[in-house]
């Protein structure tokens, strides 16, 4: 059942559930995380209106800065403000940065130990039609691995707006995944976020499963676990928003309660999310595995909803997962 | 304002030991790069003893200028000239390369206090000097920017990213120095992949070009006062440089953009630079 210190929206499961994407957080967050700070900066790489960055701007006009289509300089750049007391967001999307400029952010941001915070839009293929050139797929593996990096994954716009604001607080250089696509708003103000804490969603005495999810995953991981729970099968959701660092101990505690762990996450499922759990938990706690996500493939055009559906990303598809899994053994 | 000869003479020394602590150190380390380092230490010297304004003693002094080195493989001349400038003990050169060093064989801000950056991987250098420059005219310091780059990273997309920003935002307080000496890895600059004509290039993206000499540091010095009186505009120094400079048996060698002397190589340079290139009869080297 629905964990209650997670304030979860009531209406949770209502079909009329607000829907925002998360790129609005950035919008919304970036304004906030300005107003409290006036070293934060926003630079853009030609796409302000997509990435929200105009919110930013229309508020801070002398703190945006346009660096057109230039993502080696987007980085760098923001590096370089961020070397004399700035806090720059850049934002593009996450197929050109950090796909396009990943050495500039591995040597001159993460190397550099610069506390630039790098903005990957349009992650996954759930950006729908602009196809797999857009739909970028590796960039947690990607941010993962650079050390001293914290990777965060927000669930809805609502938990973007908060992660905009801890990153711009927090020391060090930040990775912040966000979605094109409406996708519905589960949290609220109360809902605590905090980087490098995970937070239980859905929780039960004895869960065959624990379903551990990043991003706007969540929710349908949600969905999964109360249809599951009309056919009598008790299952965990344990959201992590911040890939990295790990909550290790809220992670090693859902696996022993359940004793298999389901992962869910819009990416490859080699070196993302689903990758850090097993690293985790294989020399924490092994436990059987099973990891959603997209298998070893490409994106392609066709409607968000069409594409989550064929890549196995829907909540039928994690209840049918968790169902197999939740069997055996 | 021009400097006395004296001035412009003690300078002159300085280079000359920076030079020779540059080999010292790249015998010690047993790898690294010697032509360039050699080719641009005029330049440093000119830039740690009379253009920067900075603090050796304290090295994250706010009020400091900023100097970038973008093309990172040359920093053997940047720590050279921060030891003989008093950043830390000359005797530290010795460490280059080695585990443990402060002195990493590409530099590593995080570990040497007075970098500004971390380099190696080519042309990113200058972004950084722009969002620096940038960021510094934002809260209204005076404070200015420096880029040391060379001219084979002229190659990398990234540069031109840079000279685009810099110019459209007419940043007034950077000051780009270009290493011109012609060599890179795979030979001269114009025939593995041509760069001229490279002030004509940087014009139309709206700087200030000024051609120098790089080893006449009266010529640097007074390109430098130039630029600091160029409003609107970035400028670059194309300072035309010999790699390997001070060694004539190495002079103009590409073959010596990535390798450092032997032992006995050292020494027999050391000679030639003592000797003034040649100039100097050997017996008072």
């Amino acid at each position: 059942m629905k964990y209650k210190d997670a304030f979860l929206v009531e209406d949770l499961f209502s079909k009329d559930i607000d829907q925002k994407p998360t790129r609005d957080g950035f919008g919304t967050g970036t304004v906030e995380a300005g107003k409290r700070d006036s070293n934060v900066v926003v630079l853009c790489a030609d796409l302000k209106e997509s990435t929200r960055a105009e919110w930013f701007e229309k508020e801070f006009p002398d703190r945006f800065v346009e660096i057109g289509v230039a993502e080696q300089n987007l980085a760098t750049v923001g590096s370089g403000m961020a070397a004399v007391g700035k806090i720059p967001f850049v934002a593009s999307y996450a197929a050109f940065s950090p796909g396009r400029n990943y050495e500039q952010i591995r040597t001159t941001i993460a190397l550099n130990q610069q506390h630039v915070v790098v903005c990957g839009m349009h992650a996954g293929v759930s950006v729908g039609p602009d196809g797999a050139t857009h739909q970028m797929l590796e960039d947690i593996g990607l941010m993962r691995m650079l050390p001293g990096m914290t990777v965060l994954v927000p669930g809805d716009a609502e938990e973007a707006h908060k992660a905009v604001i801890a990153a711009a607080a927090h020391d060090g250089p930040v990775y912040i995944r966000f979605g094109r696509t409406a996708s519905p708003v589960f949290t609220t103000p109360e809902t605590p976020f905090e980087i490098g804490k995970a937070l239980p969603l859905w929780e039960h005495d004895k869960p065959r499963v624990a379903i551990m999810s990043t991003g706007t995953l969540s929710y349908q991981a949600l969905l999964a676990a109360r249809a599951l729970a009309s056919e009598g099968i008790e299952v965990s959701v344990l959201h992590v928003p911040t890939v990295k660092p790990l909550d290790t101990e809220t992670v090693v505690q859902a696996a022993k309660r359940a004793g298999r762990v389901l992962t869910l996450e819009e990416h490859q499922v080699m070196g993302g999310f689903g990758s850090a759990i097993a690293e985790c938990l294989s020399e924490r706690y092994p436990v059987p595995i099973r990891r959603i996500g997209v298998q070893d493939a490409f994106g392609q055009s066709g409607k968000p909803e069409e594409l989550m559906e064929h890549y196995g990303l829907s909540a039928t598809h994690i209840a049918d997962a968790a169902r197999s899994f939740g069997a055996l053994y | 304002m021009s400097r006395t000869d004296a001035e412009l003479r003690a300078l002159e020394e300085k280079a000359e030991a920076i030079r020779e602590t540059i080999l010292d150190m790249l015998v010690a380390a047993g790898s690294g790069h010697t032509a360039g380092p050699l080719g641009m230490a005029d330049i440093f010297t000119a830039l740690y003893f009379d253009v920067l304004i900075h603090d050796p003693k304290n090295p994250s002094w706010e009020g400091r200028d900023r100097l970038l080195l973008s093309n990172g493989h040359i920093v053997p001349v940047q720590y050279a000239t921060m030891a003989h400038a008093g950043y830390f003990p000359i005797e530290e050169c010795l460490t280059l390369r080695s585990f443990g060093s402060r002195l990493q064989g590409h530099p590593e801000r995080d570990r040497l206090p007075g970098l500004e950056t971390t380099s190696g991987p080519l042309g990113s250098g200058l972004s950084q000097a722009s969002g620096m420059a940038y960021a510094l005219r934002m809260d209204g310091k005076k404070n200015r920017t420096y880029c040391a780059m060379s001219d084979g990273e002229q190659q990398e997309g990234n540069i031109w990213e840079a000279v685009m920003f810099a110019g459209k935002n007419r940043l007034s307080n950077l000051t780009a120095v270009m290493d011109r000496n012609n060599i890179q890895i795979d030979g001269m600059t114009e025939d593995v992949m041509p760069l001229e004509s490279l002030a004509a290039k940087y014009e139309a993206f709206n700087w200030h070009v000024l051609e120098i000499n790089g080893h006449n540091i009266s010529e640097f010095i007074d390109a430098v006062d130039t630029a600091k009186a160029i409003y609107e505009k970035p400028t670059l120094i194309i300072a035309h440089t010999i790699p390997g400079k001070g060694v004539p048996e190495i002079e103009f060698d590409y073959r010596w953009h990535g390798k450092p002397p032997s032992k006995e190589e050292a020494k027999r340079f050391i000679q030639q630079l003592r000797s003034g290139a040649g100039r100097v009869p050997n017996e008072y080297a």
